[in-house]
């Protein structure tokens, strides 16, 4: 193969979006004057050890300051396994929904048109740009005793609001758009054709879902599907406000934190984020074999 | 007539995309749809494979109205402007795709791939991925996948645009000879009027939406029946060319 034509193979495998959007990651050019490097990278580096690394040793030190059996004590009360449970429980329940939820509305809204298209992708952002804490309200005042379907859930003896339910509909609300968002220029850099192709061959929409646009969009779902389970897990604010904090109930890990930390139980407030942060780093290591694997 | 098209008309968002499209191209031919850009060759090639409703007016294909017909019932191969092979099939999964989905047995898609691929002189390519083709073999692909079901009318969406020009006149040889060779009816949109001239038996032009002229090569080189055909076709070029057949 000439230089040439592999010169044509490589920019047309960036042609679509997955590929592109990592391009702009690699820096095209050296600047030629290494002091603003230099520069760049001493600020980066500074801003990352004030932000980041500093508050992770903080955590690490705080949380084993009294002692290995403080942290074990700590790290396996009751409280914390169960708010650990109930995490795990609400992060899976919004994987779950939002993943089906994604495929779904990318598929719709990269391979179909009609009216009102802009609008729907406009709504599906919202939890992007509303604060966590008026999702909360608005669930309370949606499902909660003086709601709007209040009387409704009274009478058939369901309850939403402070308990488990609530806190997973909030989670899976804050976390919709990840998924969807990670799927949809993907799913639209792809175009229609190969489908077309398919179907006119006498692919059934299953078998063209399988054998043409999952093989393209695994990767993209993957990493959705990694930021959707980061961001369920931390979640603090919608889940605060819907939760009403009952220890052993309705706390997620955030929210025990928060308990442990207000009653001046510093280090096992500290010791129990520590998980959060285990948990993290686990999905930070995730979503770089991921990344890595996408190329 | 193999495939028919009656009073074809269709719109996209208010915009006429197809007005009144009557022709019809008869068995065994290969007929060419030529055109300005957007005068509507794609619309009319998508509506035929049933990618696409006509708004109104009918599609016949040997002789029966297919309009409420799925596409893949037609009996219709495709071959897409971009050629649209599957990335991440391998030559052979691509050609064998069709047959798979049909159901046919191994052994039977076996062999069919294997005779595809010789057609094609791709024999020992099979293992590849299309980015690992040229466009010249992309394309050859392309036209092999949509043969390999044995359909009765090949459509083709400017199957020599993305190559370049040297190895387009090889290909346009090539591909006359294999549709002749397999004997089937095949529609190609193109703009270039040389590839249509030289490879069709019959030229359908299109110009905003409306067929202009019908007619073999020599006839609408001779005698251009509207303004527009006569203004859009060089005729001084096709003398020479008819000269050198
Ligand atoms: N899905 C669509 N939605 C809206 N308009 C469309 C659609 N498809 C085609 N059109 C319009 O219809 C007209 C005819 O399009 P068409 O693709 O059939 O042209 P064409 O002759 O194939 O052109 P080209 O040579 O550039 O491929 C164009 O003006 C185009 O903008
Ligand atoms: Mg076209």
């Amino acid at each position: 193969m000439s230089e040439k034509t592999k010169k044509a193979y490589e920019t047309e495998e960036t042609a679509d979006g997955l590929h592109s959007i990592q391009k702009v990651i690699e820096p095209p050019h050296e600047s030629s004057r290494p002091i603003i490097k230099y520069l760049l990278i001493g600020v980066c580096v500074l801003f990352l050890a004030v932000m980041l690394v500093i508050p992770l040793i903080v955590v690490a030190v705080n949380a084993f300051s009294d002692g290995w059996a403080a942290y074990q004590k700590a790290v396996m009360d009751e409280y914390t396994l169960k708010a650990l449970w109930l995490t795990l429980l609400a992060t899976v329940s919004a994987v779950v929904v939002n993943t089906i939820f994604g495929i779904f509305a990318a598929y719709l809204l990269s391979k179909f048109y009609f009216k009102g298209r802009q609008v729907l992708a406009t709504l599906i952002d919202i939890p992007f740009s509303i604060s966590p804490v008026i999702a909360g309200l608005v669930f309370i005042l949606t499902f909660g005793n003086i709601g709007w379907m209040g009387d409704f859930l009274k009478a058939h003896d369901i309850k939403i609001v402070f308990a488990v339910p609530g806190v997973i509909l909030a989670t899976i609300f804050v976390t919709f758009p990840f998924v969807f968002r990670e799927l949809f220029p993907v799913m639209n850099a792809q175009g229609k054709d190969e489908e077309e192709a398919a179907a006119l061959m006498g692919a059934n929409g299953f078998t063209i879902f399988r054998r043409i646009t999952f093989p393209h969009i695994k990767w993209a779902l993957l990493y959705g599907v990694i930021l959707c389970t980061a961001r369920a897990m931390g979640e603090f604010g919608a889940v605060s406000v819907i939760s009403g904090h009952l220890r052993g109930k309705t706390n997620t890990l955030p929210l025990h934190v928060e308990i442990l930390y207000n009653e001046f139980n510093t280090t096992a407030a500290f010791a129990v984020s520590s998980l959060l942060v285990i948990l993290a780093v686990l999905i930070l290591i995730a979503r770089n074999i991921v990344e890595w694997k996408k190329k | 007539m193999y495939v028919e098209m009656k009073h074809i008309t269709k719109t996209f968002d208010g915009f006429q995309a197809s007005r009144d499209v009557n022709f019809g191209v008869e068995k065994g031919h290969l007929a060419a749809l030529l055109g300005p850009s957007g005068s509507g060759k794609t619309t009319i090639l998508r509506m035929i494979a049933g990618l696409d409703r006509p708004d109104s007016g009918d599609i016949l294909i040997n002789g029966a109205r297919v309009n409420d017909l799925p596409g893949s019932k037609r009996g219709i191969g495709f071959v897409f402007q971009n050629y649209a092979l599957f990335r991440y099939m391998t030559v052979a999964d691509n050609i064998a795709f069709g047959l798979e989905v049909q159901k046919k047995s191994k052994g039977e898609i076996k062999s069919r791939v294997e005779e595809l691929l010789e057609l094609i002189s791709m024999k020992d390519l099979g293992k590849r991925y299309p980015h690992q083709l040229s466009g010249g073999q992309r394309q050859r692909v392309a036209f092999a996948r949509a043969l390999a079901p044995n359909p009765q009318l090949l459509l083709l969406d400017e199957p020599f645009a993305a190559i370049d020009a040297k190895v387009r006149r090889e290909l346009r040889t090539w591909l006359r000879e294999m549709i002749e060779r397999v004997g089937v009816t095949s529609i190609f949109v193109t703009h270039d009027q040389e590839e249509a001239m030289e490879v069709a038996d019959m030229v359908i032009i299109t110009n905003q939406g409306r067929v202009e002229q019908i007619g073999s090569p020599e006839e609408i080189c001779l005698h251009p029946q509207t303004d527009f055909v006569k203004d859009f076709i060089d005729a001084e070029r096709f003398e020479a060319l008819m000269a050198i057949h």
